[in-house]
């Protein structure tokens, strides 16, 4: 005979080869509730402070936050606000950026909530208290694709994540849209977060929508989630562009732009298939404008377009002159929208755009990339970090690793802004190496890397106005005169990582 | 050959970061204006930061212009003394209406001139904005061997006439042609008014087409984004180019040989065909079509 | 060197706004706002002084608020503020 009572003996024979129990029917029990009804049970589901005292974390680690909203984040100061409640002290924030809207965490720096601060940029008061030297231990800067490596290979062990997302289920199927009635807010890509969301210890979703599961299609999938928080509001879409994005009407803007979209048209690299990704300055954006009517004209249609994907990248998108958008993070509302509904406009992490050492990464197959610049050197070194006042002001964003791995890097920046001199013989911080760095355009002409001989000549013979970098510096410095050197300290308020993982620069403070 | 001028780029003369900027902007001609776009309380401020400009930014080989106000206001004398001090190229006279202005205006260069020991240095255009004007235009062009050219000013033309700007611009026919053929019949410059609506280039290029094919030399133009349109209008067609090129090398060739004769293709050429090839190589270039070694 | 109270310029980017005042301590007193003040500070105040001394303005309180002007336009505003000031042009009438 061989019915199951037959083989119980072998049953337990396989089971104790195995190391494993036999099965229990007993310990099984259907639950008939309504599945809909069940999904609200979820174990994940959780209030903030109950999450937070679930996820284990402890004083002295290392919480993180994308910046997916920009300005109009809501999710950092909610959630340090509580933790500062509920009595942590020596937190590392790791945010992928941080900008104006996180001028409360002064207070929680000052009472020791947050005593370390990894991030891309810091603009506003926070960033001027910390560059007059109001942490003890310096921040730590990484580019996008810096940082996502560091999360990857462990150089940047989060604990505890906290991720804002405009939509989740009970399990954690999250979103950086909605497509529910109740939607309350949108950020499109959340390709910041989800490094955070794979390798964190624990990965706490905060929503200020929670839809029915399945939450499809999905950004961050439940598998890497253990609480899902609602809460009121996660952000406020509508500022999510009026951080570093200016739509320009300002004649030398639109001069630079027009001197860019040259360089790129006669560059050798626009041709059919190829691609690009362009910064959020107001001159790059306009490029775009110029690179459009010049696509048309020609018949040129670009593979993809990558980065922080705008309007404008989408309304090329839509008129079938790029192929895909590789979407990092939506820079405005039209773009996140478009991530909803654009089949073709592929959301990526962080790691996959820009990581060094992520061989698929997208930047590595990137033909042309426009960037602006605070400050650029005689050497093409770049500074998008700490301002000519000596306050750092901006972020290193995917700046260095767009550069490096692109085949032509063009940086737009204006020779002055007002008496600030852009073109100097050394920038305040080193933020891009002169080595990756191919075309710096200003409104008093172009000037090409002299390690790319053959483009300076492409580019003379195309008309351009190609000049000496040295000359364009002398320029400046005949226009506005000797400047004194900024008065900095010796405290070393800020470290700027390169995207390998090694030291690039230091920031002093800055006295008062 | 005389300098291009396709596009005279006006500037108020109160603000220091258009006058910084305009230069980039590579009009062939800055016009700084202490006229019209400066109030009264303004204008002692505003002749102070024109001179000022004028004697330290580096505008490159633009010829620099200034409007200055009419020497029949408390203001024209001190801003001729001010601009002439300050090296500008051309003094532009508003409302001209006839020669023995013009005579008044190069009197108190002359004066100036004289004191710095410069005397001729300072050129002189005159904006015609009157029917009056319009009537005297060979005259005004002629009042001075300083007449670097003269300007159509529509707006106050208009209203002197008692009508108003049109699209097509048939109000401003009579006014147009008579000022081109009044500059060449003085050797001198034409130029075309302003036209103020940035946001319909499509008939700001018509009219530029349209006062290329009067003759005149170029427009003056209130906003960087109007250059390229005005270049793009001026520049020669590659048909014209070639051609250009060919009488050119026929000149070399004759140059050459010593002999005074040109002649393409066994035929003669007359000088006026030889003038507009050189216009047209000049048109060419500035257009950055033709480049010094395409020439060669 | 009797003093109206007077200004010249404004507070567009790439102006300055200077104001003169009769002085109430001998000497130029110049009390200097600007957006570059670290880098430029010292050579704004090198103009202003300067400029005033050429036109015979030896005592006098400046405030000056600079939003990154050049020395020409420092020079023409401090000019202009001192020309309203003592009511005497720098050209010929």
């Amino acid at each position: 005979m061989n019915t199951i009572a037959d083989r119980n003996k072998d049953i337990a024979a396989a089971a104790a080869k195995l190391g494993k129990s036999t099965y229990n029917d007993s310990a099984y029990k259907k639950v008939p509730t309504e599945r809909k009804l069940r999904q609200q049970e979820s174990p994940k589901l959780a209030t903030l402070e109950e999450a937070v005292r679930k996820s284990g974390l402890k004083d002295g680690m290392t919480i993180s936050f994308h910046h997916h909203f920009r300005g109009g984040d809501k999710v950092v100061n909610m959630v340090v606000d509580k933790l500062a409640e509920m009595g942590f002290k020596d937190l590392h924030l790791a945010a992928s950026s941080l900008s104006d809207v996180h001028a409360p965490l002064i207070t929680h720096i000052k009472n020791g909530v947050i005593t370390r601060i990894s991030t891309s940029g810091l603009r506003g008061e926070l960033a001027k208290e910390i560059s007059h030297g109001l942490m003890k231990e310096p921040v730590v800067f990484r580019s996008h694709g810096g940082r996502g490596s560091a999360i990857a290979t462990g150089d940047l062990h989060i604990d505890v994540a906290f991720l804002g997302a405009p939509s989740s289920d009970p399990l954690g199927n999250a979103c950086g849209y909605s497509r529910s009635e109740n939607a309350k807010s949108i950020c499109g890509s959340l390709g910041y977060a989800l490094p955070d969301a794979r390798y964190a210890d624990k990965v706490v979703i905060i929503t200020d929508d929670l839809v029915p599961y399945p939450n499809t299609p999905n950004s961050i999938s439940e598998r890497d989630v253990d609480f899902v928080v609602v809460a009121d509001s996660v952000g406020d879409s509508s500022k999510i562009s009026s951080g570093a994005i200016r739509d320009t009407k300002n004649p030398r803007d639109i001069l630079l732009a027009q001197q860019a979209a040259k360089v790129i048209i006669n560059s050798g690299y626009f041709k059919d298939g190829f691609s690009i990704q362009t910064g959020s300055g107001g001159a790059s954006l306009a490029a775009v404008k110029f690179l459009r009517e010049s696509m048309i004209e020609k018949g040129i249609v670009a593979d993809f377009a990558l980065g922080g994907i705008t309007a404008h990248m989408v309304k090329l998108h839509e008129e079938g002159l790029i192929k895909r958008l590789i979407d990092v993070q939506s820079f405005d509302k039209v773009a996140a929208e478009s991530l909803k509904s654009n089949p073709m406009h592929k959301e990526v992490s962080a790691n996959e755009y820009a990581s060094a050492d992520e061989p698929g990464s997208a930047v590595h197959y990137l033909d042309i990339v426009i960037l602006s610049a605070l400050e650029v050197d005689v050497n093409f070194n770049v500074n998008v970090l700490v301002g000519s006042d000596g306050i750092i002001r901006g972020a290193i964003g995917g700046h260095p690793d767009t550069a490096a791995d692109s085949a032509l890097s063009i940086i737009v920046c204006p020779l002055l802004r007002g008496r600030i001199p852009c073109v100097v013989d050394e920038v305040t911080t080193l933020i891009t190496p002169g080595s990756s760095v191919d075309v710096i355009v200003t409104e008093y002409g172009i000037a090409v890397n002299p390690g790319r001989p053959e483009l300076a000549e492409t580019l003379k013979a195309a008309g351009l106005n190609i000049v000496d970098i040295h000359d364009l510096k002398n320029r400046a410095a005949a226009t506005i005169g000797a400047a004194d050197p900024l008065p900095f300290g010796d405290k070393v308020v800020g470290v700027v990582m390169n995207r390998d993982g090694s030291v690039m620069d230091v920031i002093r403070n800055i006295e008062e | 050959m005389d300098r291009l001028r396709r596009t005279m780029m006006f500037v108020p003369g109160n603000n220091p970061a258009m006058m910084q900027d305009a230069y980039i902007y590579h009009p062939d001609s800055i016009m700084l204006d202490l006229e019209d776009s400066v109030s009264m309380a303004e204008k002692d401020a505003a002749r102070l930061l024109v001179y000022n400009a004028l004697k330290t930014i580096d505008y490159g080989n633009t010829e620099m212009v200034v409007r200055i106000n009419p020497l029949s206001t408390p203001y024209g004398k001190k801003d001729i003394e001010a601009v002439v001090k300050a090296g500008v190229h051309v003094i532009r006279m508003p409302k001209t209406e006839t020669a023995e202005e013009v005579v008044e205006v190069e009197r108190e260069i002359e004066r100036v001139e004289k004191e710095l020991g410069c005397v001729g240095r300072t050129q002189i255009m005159a904006a015609i904005e009157s029917a009056l004007g319009i009537c005297n235009a060979y005259a005004i062009a002629t009042a001075s061997k300083r007449m670097m050219g003269i300007a159509l000013g529509a707006e106050d033309y208009c209203a002197n006439l008692k009508t108003q700007r049109s699209k097509g611009g048939d109000e401003l026919r009579l006014a147009r042609e008579t000022i081109v053929v009044a500059a060449r019949a003085a050797g001198i410059a034409a130029l075309d008014t302003v036209y103020s609506n940035l946001n319909d280039m499509e008939t700001f290029r018509a009219e530029v087409e349209f006062i290329k094919t009067l003759g005149f030399d170029g427009k003056s133009i209130i906003n960087p984004r109007q250059i390229e349109v005005v270049n793009e209008v001026f520049a020669p067609t590659q048909k014209e180019i070639d051609k250009a090129l060919t009488i050119i090398a026929a000149i070399k060739e004759a140059e050459k040989k010593g002999s005074g004769v040109i002649a393409v293709n066994g035929k003669m050429v007359d000088r006026p065909v030889v003038i507009r090839a050189e216009r047209t190589i000049e048109l060419a270039k500035a257009s950055g079509i033709l480049k010094e070694e395409d020439i060669k | 060197m009797e003093l109206q109270n007077s200004y010249a310029g404004t507070l567009e980017s790439g102006d300055i706004l200077v104001m003169i005042s009769p002085a109430k301590n001998p000497g130029l007193t110049i009390n200097l706002q600007s957006t570059v003040a670290l880098q430029f500070g010292r050579q704004i105040r090198n103009v202003i002084e300067q400029t005033l001394t050429e036109m015979g303005v030896t005592d006098a309180t400046v405030d000056a608020t600079d939003k990154g002007a050049l020395d020409c336009t420092i020079r023409a505003r401090v000019t202009a503020a001192a020309v309203r000031a003592t009511g005497k042009d720098v050209w010929a009438d």
